[in-house]
């Protein structure tokens, strides 16, 4: 089976561009050394991140000296596997026949009737083993940690389906594994967190912070700093230092590579739009990425908006954040003015996180992406409506991006075409949509 | 000449180590601090690190976590730590002061802003914890341009490349962070940390001070017979936790602590 080079991304001069918002006041000097992109038809493929892991100003490796030789090994040993035509039969060995790629297109006619316009073609991550997209970059991750020799894995996690696909191919590895999970995501979870335990993981309780996502990761890193020399680290999207923003958008980048050829063959010509939700936004990076030269395609990232963007009560930091450093990149994040990382409020697990990978923040100030926000009952009337329609149990997080879908799609002909990133499936999220509704199950 | 250096050489005329205690600003409560500064210089500090309470600190352990989490049921931010070495100064003008903490704060109030704001409260050194000299130049430019010392940690997994590269960097001292993990864990192994300093002593001059992993009068003269500083952090800040809200009681026992420390060194 051929495939299209697992990356195009070993540029390492990267276009410099010019960003129109407004900068922080230290990077000034940073941003003016930067010249813009020489003009417009320059490919934005392969053009970041530069070889430090920088995407415009944002990205970066802002992490104690502890971690800098480790993620040094761990680039080393990325850069010289990507080359390697062993790594990657066993990696295309493994999404095909362990994980089912590739995964469907999937016109939905009846939904599509439902919005009266475009034309909506699902990409079924749903249909993934493990029943979500996050299987892919843990599938790569962890064909790197047992090159690299280490024997324990940990991961952090959200709605728990990146855990999830750790523990599993931690199993199947036979390697250690060690989830670390906010108290608060556990509560909402609760079936996540026992597949977890089936597939032989520890889960370790957060306590500490807002008891999600972010106190997640926060413990996964003291975690790799105290164990780093077993110990391999993989984060679940495209956040982190470099050259984890990097590393996962490569090992997710699949979907959109199968979405541009099952879409040529299905409707013979590219899709107009693309929608996919924003939680650290591997799974919409995922697939925007090898349509970012289709200039054509318009992209719309769907962030949360919790209870409205006017609340303050959401998670959508390229909607209503600004940029600053966490978790080792520099990005948008929600903060207050002193600069603390402020809680942040999703129905879906996977979404409820401050910030947001560096590549979109970057795709963001260039404008080739649209970011928007989603509220929480717009994605619950997407859920339900979905199932109904169509007979597909969506993801809470997954439903943002499909609730964009009912917003943009009226407004387009027929002809046109949109492709949602249908990320993952409902059924963890079904106690929570249950419990809003009033019902015991 | 800075306050640092000057201290530092001091120290070495009178062939002394000098002794670092680490407390978080605004804990148990912003009134804490600045008595608990004085209280500590009383006992023989030499240099204060100041953390500066940062709602994800990724680098500390469970002890130093509690410790921001009771500052930010203040709200102390980095403007209100910078009020807190103002009013230090106006009693105490000779002990170096160094702020601790993450990067994000001084983003988000800007370089020269903060900068300014720190030499003129009359900070000495700043130490970022989550950013390494690779992302630094700007804002060592900065610190620099207001006679502040950017401080930096190196650590066990720090190769020569590195060390050089941090010793450039770095001015006032460099903070060799003795254990691979976060403040307040594990145990030191002494001989370990005389080796990395001699290798760290090849690259250069500066002072090196050892932290993380001490706890008591015996590791700190441990550490001492080796390195020109010895910091001390969640030791101490497990006394502001154990007597939270009592103000003597924190005094007395970091002071109690510190003049173990101080007379083992
Ligand atoms: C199904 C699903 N979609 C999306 C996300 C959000 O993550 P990302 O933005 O990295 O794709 C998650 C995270 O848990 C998820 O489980």
């Amino acid at each position: 089976m051929r495939r299209v080079l697992l990356t195009q991304r070993k540029n390492e001069h990267a276009v410099p561009l010019r960003f129109q918002h407004r900068i922080l006041d230290g990077l000034r000097r940073k941003v003016s050394n930067v010249s813009q992109l020489k003009n417009k038809d320059d490919k934005l493929i392969g053009q970041v991140p530069d070889n430090r892991g920088h995407f415009g100003i944002y990205g970066g490796k802002f992490v104690a000296e502890t971690l800098m030789v480790p993620l040094q090994e761990l680039q080393d040993a990325y850069d010289k596997y990507l080359d390697d035509p062993d790594f990657i039969a066993e990696l295309d060995a493994d999404l095909q026949n362990y994980v089912g790629r590739p995964s469907p297109l999937y016109l939905a006619e009846g939904w599509t009737r439902h919005l009266g316009g475009a034309q909506i073609y699902l990409k079924r991550e749903d249909l993934n083993h493990t029943g979500a997209h996050k299987v892919n970059n843990t599938i790569g991750q962890a064909l790197l940690a047992k090159r690299l020799g280490k024997t324990r894995i940990i991961a952090e996690t959200g709605a728990g389906q990146h855990g999830v696909a750790t523990a599993t191919v931690a199993a199947r590895l036979g390697l250690k594994c060690v989830i670390y999970m906010g108290a608060v995501d556990i509560a909402r979870q609760a079936i996540n967190v026992y597949r977890m335990k089936l597939l032989g993981a520890e889960v370790v309780s957060v306590e500490s912070g807002s008891k999600t996502l972010k106190d997640a990761l926060n413990e996964a890193m003291r975690d790799w700093v105290s164990n780093i020399d077993n110990t391999f680290y993989i984060i679940g999207t495209v956040a982190g230092p470099h050259p984890y923003p990097a590393m996962v958008r490569d090992f997710q980048a699949i979907i959109g590579r199968e979405a541009r050829q099952q879409i040529q063959q299905q409707a013979g010509r590219f899709p107009d739009a693309l929608i996919a939700c924003v939680g650290g936004g591997s799974n919409a990076i995922g697939l925007f990425y090898p349509f970012l030269d289709d200039k054509d395609v318009a992209i719309y990232g769907v962030e949360a908006a919790g209870d409205g963007l006017d609340s303050g009560r959401h998670a959508a930091p390229l909607c209503a954040g600004r940029p600053g450093v966490l978790h080792g990149n520099r990005t948008y994040l929600m903060e207050d003015d002193d600069g603390q990382i402020i809680e942040t409020h999703s129905v879906s697990a996977g979404l409820d996180y401050p910030g947001v990978g560096p590549e979109h923040a970057w795709l963001k100030d260039i404008g080739r992406a649209e970011y928007v926000a989603i509220d929480d009952d717009e994605a619950l009337q997407a859920f339900h409506d979905l199932t109904r329609i169509e007979g597909i149990i969506p993801a809470l997080e997954s439903s943002h991006a499909l609730a964009y879908a009912t917003k943009l799609a009226p407004t387009m002909d027929k002809e046109q075409i949109i492709i949602v990133n249908l990320s993952g499936r409902g059924d963890k999220d079904i106690h929570t949509v249950a419990a809003l509704e009033g019902i015991e199950v | 000449m800075s306050r640092i250096k000057n201290c530092f050489d001091k120290l070495k005329t009178r062939n002394r180590k000098a002794l670092i205690p680490y407390v978080t600003a605004g804990d148990s409560d912003p009134t804490v601090t600045v008595p608990l500064m004085h209280a500590m210089v009383n006992a023989g500090a030499d240099i204060i690190e100041l953390g500066v309470p940062f709602s994800d600190p990724m680098a500390d352990g469970p002890v130093i976590q509690r410790a921001a989490e009771r500052a930010l049921e203040h709200h102390v931010s980095l403007r209100d730590v910078l009020t807190m070495v103002t009013e230090f100064r106006q009693q105490d003008s000779h002990t170096p002061v160094v702020l601790m903490g993450y990067l994000n704060p001084v983003e988000v109030m800007g370089y020269t802003v903060f900068a300014e704001a720190a030499a003129q409260a009359g900070v000495d050194g700043v130490l970022t914890v989550d950013l390494p000299p690779e992302e630094a130049e700007t804002l060592v430019a900065t610190l620099r341009s207001q006679q502040l010392d950017p401080i930096f940690l190196l650590a066990p997994t720090s190769d020569d490349e590195r060390i050089k590269l941090i010793c450039e960097a770095a001015s006032g001292y460099v903070y060799y962070v003795a254990i691979k993990g976060v403040t307040g864990a594990g145990n030191l192994d002494v001989q370990a940390v005389a080796d990395k300093l001699e290798q760290i002593r090849k690259h250069t001059d500066l002072p090196v001070g050892v932290g993380f992993g001490i706890k008591d009068a015996e590791s700190a003269a441990a550490v001492a017979a080796v390195a020109d500083a010895v910091v001390v952090g969640s030791a101490l800040v497990q006394k502001v936790e154990q007597a939270a809200g009592q103000h003597d009681r924190i005094n007395a026992e970091i002071a109690g602590l510190l003049m173990q420390m101080r007379a083992g060194i």
